[in-house]
């Protein structure tokens, strides 16, 4: 820790003389850093494997789905449009500026620092890099002490494969993290919970330094009902996918909680627990495509959501915990009291509460009397529920008849809102995130009115107001001496 | 008799910058010393239609009546009123906001007198240019908002990648909820309604704090906006440092600022606490870089434009200092001597097309910037003043020497340091060494110059060729970066600054790869593989049961 204090002030040196220099905003530079972490995800795929096997004990084709694969899609996606993104935007103009032109001019923003998170460390820590380094910064990237292994093979990785004097990796815990933060930045991108990305925005303040916050709350399902037995079993995959498949659910955009009709209730249960049995297996224990718990720390603050006897007896399946080996079975529970911490928490884990409702209409009141979410799933081919969703409710995202995937999907914006964040970023968001766009105009340097410049008088005023207000023929008038200013 | 008590008033709340509100109702029990009154001269134009109606209301207050001050607590039951307008969801719909801006667009064009009026209250500023850069600018952005606001609403369709396929996505702006715009006293008028304008546009509940220094536009905002505008869901809180801190306690959901960096650190730390994202429009000395091969009279015309003819330098885009080189400066330095005495006359004191200062501690901190040591024998052009009228002449200083405070703080006010170099490449140099400005202009005729300029500086807008205008760009965002601040706003980036973008992604139920589900096996690695590379060949060929990996 000492040591690492020591060299940070010099090392933030380096960083910025790099920026200052002018290659982190060279095309050329960009592109072979973008290069250089496309091959690192290649040689060093069975690595990464292996740290989040030991981190968080995910399958290597989870691994592979959620973090090198979509890292793999961003890197080609920022390579191959990074042309295109960095080129300036032509403004359109309007008659009386004439001769002049406008365009916005994309400007990287300086040193930026990149704060992530342990449930995805490699995609939550490698998707902003990739923007960062798009956009021309030079970073400075703290991964979560909490997936250790991950964070030590970043920090080990990185620097052989991109330029280490314009990237760095500081790894350690909230020591460290209260150390950066109180360097001056020029972006800081920050993933985790509320609680901290509150302390983060405050340091923030002290140097004017804008910041993207990437936070989580608890993100609905709503679950209409659905009779053709294909639907059903399609959209139960999907459902366990975006709660279970995700790490366990410990991501900030898998289902926190399910709501359904009451009618349809046993029925999604029914569906709900065959599912689970043919994805995880009659032992889930024995399961290796669910993810195990982080630490012991959370494990027990998920067996405490559990202990409260009132949501105890709600458990409907489940509810088996192994706490040698972190691991805790796909648990669902049947309307626990709204007013335990299950649902007043945001759930970071593989239990999934079923709230019952009159009609499925209401789910809309019940999502808006709770803060924002970062994503609302809602499963219906209800097209009035689906309109009614989009304009009645809000959160950071929606994505109909279907979980996780809009985290993919590069043309969309990925952020919150409200308690969920604020900020976006993934493929052109995330370049933008990380630039400043300049306004420029430019301006020839011919005569022009005379009557932009003071001494102000009547006349002048008389012209300006028909010049402003297009009445050309006014301005004539004016110009003529035939009109007098009212 | 009354109107004298007024405009005293308002002379005493400019001191000390501010708490209209409460030294207007302890005024007949006012024991501090009454702070040197500067007299306002009278002006044949001038006509004070509104001191009778401030004078009304300062003197109804009783000396025994307490008037409710505007607490933490009632700045709470304002945002509860408004945030039940917005649940209810009044706000979101078009007919709302347009009814809204049109409300904004007849209270301009009817009212636009009084605006002027109170505009040369505050700042006695000259009628053509109270109407070009505060009246007819907000007027523009609430036509544009009105003409664009179908188009700006509509989801934009977004493109979907083979990962998500089949699938369609669109992204939908949404509005934030309830939000406080804090604007500034130097353009009252303009800089209160413009970011209003974009947060009704974008369909949110606001409340807006006009500044206390430009108590007569204050005034008359709250006013208006009262008299035009729907009250379940757009207010205007009147005050100084009580009332917005009493503000910032509350939770918001956008707090659009515009000031300085002081009291933006202010703000972002007040927002913090609620998650709330903020908008910071601030300062920062812009600079102007002038070469040599441009056509003299149009460049210093421009200049001149941008710093005196705006508001008297007390503008955030005003050019601050300007760099030339030392074989330049002498012509540079005579045609701006030549226009300065054309556009204000020979005794620019007494010009009446020029802004004054706006209170007598901003005399006070300029004059102060003038009188430092190696400052005041610097002045070549200019210099006098009159405390009385609060006016400075238009003064031109050379090579005022680097670590004085006039080279370090932002002017704001009619002075304008011109730094010598050797060439004009040195001017990069120290334009970086000081912090991001809002604004940098380039006089410049060469192109290898302008695209170095470009490329090197950076700063929030920059103009090639002119000053200011880049404002009046609707296509252009308008915001600042490092310490001149961060987001945008003026035509559709105010809409978007007000907005949340949501992504909304609809799925059918078909085309579905097995991979993406466990049970987990080193064949559906395989399938994910070549999904998420995009490559249909190799889909095909994964599918079929060949692989290439």
């Amino acid at each position: 820790m000492a040591e690492i204090v020591k060299h940070l002030e010099p090392d933030l040196e380096e960083l910025r003389e790099s920026y200052r220099s002018g290659k982190t905003k060279e095309a050329s530079w960009r592109k072979s850093q973008l290069k250089g972490l496309l091959t690192l995800l290649k040689e060093q795929e069975k690595d990464i494997f292996k740290a989040l096997e030991q981190d968080l004990g995910k399958h290597y084709a989870e691994s592979y789905r959620d973090e090198v694969g979509t890292l793999t899609k961003s890197v080609n996606l920022a390579l191959s449009s990074l042309k295109d993104w960095m080129s300036s935007r032509k403004a359109k103009l309007p008659i009386a500026a004439f001769p002049s032109t406008a365009e916005v001019f994309p400007e990287p923003l300086g040193l930026v620092l990149i704060i992530s998170s342990w449930n995805f460390p490699f995609g939550l820590s490698l998707e902003p890099v990739i923007g960062a380094i798009a956009a021309g910064n030079s970073v400075v990237l703290k991964p979560s002490e909490l997936a250790p292994a991950s964070s030590s093979l970043l920090a080990k990785t990185i620097p052989t494969y991109l330029d280490k004097k314009a990237v760095k990796v500081i790894e350690g815990g909230a020591a460290i993290g209260e150390h950066l933060l109180r360097c001056k930045w020029d972006k800081i991108f920050f993933t985790g919970n509320a609680r901290v990305g509150r302390i983060v925005l405050t340091a923030a303040a002290n140097y004017l330094t804008p910041v993207t916050l990437e936070l989580g709350g608890k993100c609905p399902a709503i679950f209409d009902s659905f009779s053709s037995s294909w639907d059903k079993e399609m959209v139960i995959k999907r459902v366990l996918g975006g709660k279970f498949g995700a790490c366990a659910g410990q991501a900030c955009i898998a289902i926190d909680y399910i709501l359904v009709q009451e009618g349809f209730a046993p029925t999604l249960l029914e569906l709900l627990r065959s599912m689970t049995k043919k994805m995880f297996g009659e032992n889930p224990r024995e399961t290796k495509s669910m993810a195990r718990i982080i630490n012991k720390q959370h494990f027990l603050r998920l067996k405490n959501l559990l202990d409260d006897p009132s949501v105890q007896s709600s458990i409907v399946h489940g509810g088996g915990m192994d706490e040698d080996n972190l691991f805790i079975e796909p648990t669902i529970l049947m309307n626990p009291p709204l007013k335990a911490s299950i649902m007043t928490d945001e759930i970071f884990g593989p239990l999934l509460p079923i709230i019952t409702l009159k009609k499925i209409e209401d789910s809309i009141e019940f999502i808006n009397s709770r803060p924002k979410a970062l994503a609302i799933y809602v499963f219906t081919k209800n097209e009035t529920l689906k309109r009614r969703i989009i304009s009645e409710t809000s959160s950071g995202s929606v994505t109909f008849n279907d979980a996780i995937i809009q985290y993919a999907a590069d043309t969309i914006p990925f952020g919150g809102v409200g308690e969920s964040g604020f900020g976006r970023y993934h493929g052109k968001f995330s370049f933008d995130t990380f630039t400043h766009e300049k306004a420029i105009l430019r301006r020839s340097l011919l005569t022009e009115f005379w009557f932009r410049f003071p001494p102000w008088n009547d006349f002048k005023l008389a012209l300006t107001k028909s010049a402003y207000s297009f009445d050309y023929f006014g301005f004539l008038l004016v110009l003529l001496g035939l009109k007098k200013n009212s | 008799m009354m109107r004298t008590l007024s405009l005293e008033l308002f002379h005493i709340c400019s001191v000390d910058g501010g708490y209209t509100r409460s030294l207007r109702n302890q005024f007949p029990k006012q024991r501090n010393p009454p702070l040197p009154i500067p007299v306002l001269k009278k002006r044949k134009r001038l006509r004070f239609t509104h001191s009778s109606f401030i004078c009304s209301a300062t003197l109804a207050v009783m000396p025994d009546e307490k008037k409710k001050v505007f607490d933490v607590e009632s700045a709470a039951s304002l945002v509860k009123e408004l945030r039940g307008s917005f649940n209810a969801g009044k706000t979101k719909s078009y007919e709302w906001r347009i009814a809204q801006l049109k409300g904004i667009e007849k209270m301009i064009d009817e009212r636009e007198k009084d605006i002027i009026e109170a505009l040369h209250e505050d700042l006695s500023k000259p009628e053509l240019e109270a109407f070009v850069s505060e009246v007819s600018m907000s007027k523009g952005a609430c036509k544009l908002a009105l003409k664009e606001l179908g188009h700006w609403m509509k989801p934009e369709k977004a493109k979907t990648s083979m990962t998500t396929y089949p699938s369609s996505a669109e992204i939908v702006s949404e509005p934030l909820g309830v939000v406080l715009v804090i604007s500034t006293w130097n353009y009252p008028f303009l800089l209160s309604i413009d970011p209003v304008i974009g947060a009704i546009a974008a369909g949110n509940a606001v409340v807006l704090k006009p500044s206390e220094i430009a108590p007569a536009i204050s005034t008359l905002l709250s006013k208006l906006l009262e008299e035009y505008l729907d009250n379940s869901s757009i207010r205007v809180v009147e005050g100084a440092v009580a009332e917005t801190t009493a503000l910032l306690e509350q939770k918001w959901d956008k707090i659009f600022y515009t000031g300085s960096p002081r009291v933006g650190r202010i703000v972002m730390a007040a927002a913090a606490k609620h998650l709330t994202p903020v908008t910071l429009e601030l300062g920062g000395k812009c600079p102007v870089v002038v070469d040599s091969n441009v056509n003299l009279q149009v460049a210093v015309r421009r200049i001149i434009a941008g710093k005196w003819a705006c508001n008297n330098g007390q503008a955030c885009i005003a050019p601050d200092y300007v760099i030339t080189t030392k074989d330049f400066a002498p012509k540079l330095i005579d045609v701006l001597r030549h226009e300065l005495e054309e556009f204000f006359g020979k005794n620019p004191i007494e010009s009446e097309d020029m802004s004054r200062i706006v209170s007598v501690q901003h005399f006070k901190r300029l004059t102060r910037l003038l009188d430092e040591d190696e400052v005041s024998d610097k002045i070549i052009i200019g210099g006098q003043r009159d405390e009385n009228q609060l006016k400075i002449a238009p003064t031109i200083l050379v090579d005022v020497p680097e670590d004085t405070e006039i080279m370090k703080e932002e002017i704001f006010g009619p002075l304008l340091p011109i730094l010598t170099v050797e060439n004009l490449e040195e001017s990069f140099d120290v334009i970086n060494s000081k912090s991001k400005p809002l604004a940098a202009y380039l006089f410049s005729e060469n192109k290898q110059l302008q695209k170095d300029f470009v490329n090197n500086i950076s700063s929030g807008g920059m103009l090639i060729n002119d000053t200011i205008l880049h404002l009046t760009v609707s296509s252009l965002p308008f915001g600042g970066v490092g310490e001149s601040g961060m987001g945008s706003y003026h035509g559709k980036f105010s809409f978007d600054t007000f907005s949340h973008k949501k992504a909304v992604l609809y799925r059918g139920f078909t085309g579905e790869s097995p991979a993406r589900y466990p049970p987990y096996t080193p064949g559906k690695l395989k399938l994910l593989k070549t999904l998420t590379s995009g490559n249909i060949v190799s889909i095909l060929l994964a599918l079929l049961g060949f692989s290439k990996d």
